[in-house]
């Protein structure tokens, strides 16, 4: 699987969405349904998944799918 | 996780009120795992009568003051082996003296085990139970939390703080069907009120509208129902088991 697709992955899991509602320019909130502690479970899923820290500051800019995907691409491994 | 046996997780089972608790919670169904700092023989009898009673119990050495300790115990014995189903948070310390001549290790030492000790517990197991989408907390607390008491600056200010800290556990982690209540139990007879001379007891007692100490017990079962599924709908409360001393 490309990191793309884990990420998804990961993301339709935590938040119990389609995986078709998983497009780039999803906002986690507002079009995926999550909650602060959604947010929280997710980026630990991703830390554990792809064995980074995510600081609180980089978290806090994880807004949407997109951004997600860029910030594993730039710090993973 | 379903086909993991329902485990209650209570720090400080070895004695007191701790092992009233997990006497009781293994009574109730739940494979109880039990924590101690240097009562190992008390802890493995707290095993043994619970398994002679029928019931599972395992004990592991924890200082609940250590947080590396606590989360290598988690990730080890607790994440993806047993099914979390409830935390009692019970481990405590008192150095009680006066104010004006208490010692900075006094109040570092209690605070590190009465209310560090629980956060950390707490936060690893929220992890977990976030994931199970259920839990309990129960955090043992003190009157002295709430009223106060000449001696116990240290141990009062860090069942207060965790008291605090229950109330908003509660509501962080409401959303995922974890209730998080604490206990407050009055004076009961343990060890820790064991050392009194008769006249302070005498004093105690005479405050306390029921006219005697609390036994361990009584605590065990008001944390049992707040462990139970009767307890569905109660979260963020102190439940005081104190006699009526204290409102």
């Amino acid at each position: 699987m490309s990191v793309e697709e884990r990420v998804k992955q990961i993301i339709v899991d935590q938040l119990g969405v389609d995986a078709n509602e998983v497009v780039p320019e999803a906002a986690f909130i507002e079009d995926l349904g999550a909650d602060s502690l959604d947010l929280t479970e997710l980026i630990m899923a991703m830390e554990e998944e792809f064995k980074v820290q995510i600081g609180d500051t980089d978290a806090q800019k994880l807004l949407k799918v997109k951004d997600v995907y860029k910030y594993i691409a730039d710090h993973s491994a | 996780m379903s086909g993991f046996v329902a485990t209650a997780l209570v720090t400080g089972g070895s004695r007191g009120i701790g092992r009233a608790v997990a006497r009781t919670l293994a009574g109730e169904g739940f494979q109880v795992y039990l924590t101690y700092v240097s009562k190992a023989a008390e802890a493995a009898a707290v095993v043994a009568e619970i398994e002679a009673a029928g019931g599972k119990a395992r004990a592991f050495a924890l200082d609940v003051s250590r947080a590396e300790a606590v989360e290598a115990f988690f990730r080890e014995e607790i994440k993806e082996k047993v099914l979390l189903s409830v935390l009692v948070n019970n481990a405590g310390i008192t150095r009680d003296g006066l104010i004006l001549r208490m010692k900075d290790e006094d109040w570092d030492s209690v605070l590190d085990t009465d209310l560090r000790g629980p956060f950390v517990c707490l936060r690893e197991a929220s992890k977990i139970m976030v994931r199970q989408r259920r839990g309990r907390i129960v955090n043992v607390v003190s009157v002295v939390g709430q009223m106060g008491n000449a001696g116990q600056a240290n141990y009062s200010a860090a069942k207060a703080g965790l008291i605090g800290l229950t109330k908003s556990a509660a509501k962080e982690l409401a959303g995922r069907d974890i209730t998080v209540n604490a206990v407050a139990p009055g004076f009961i007879e343990t060890d820790m009120t064991g050392g009194l001379s008769e006249e302070v007891r005498k004093a105690y007692q005479d405050q306390i509208p029921l006219r005697r100490l609390g036994s361990a017990q009584d605590v065990a079962e008001a944390v049992a129902f707040l462990a139970s599924d009767k307890a569905a709908y109660i979260t963020g409360q102190v439940l005081a088991v104190n006699g009526g001393m204290y409102c």
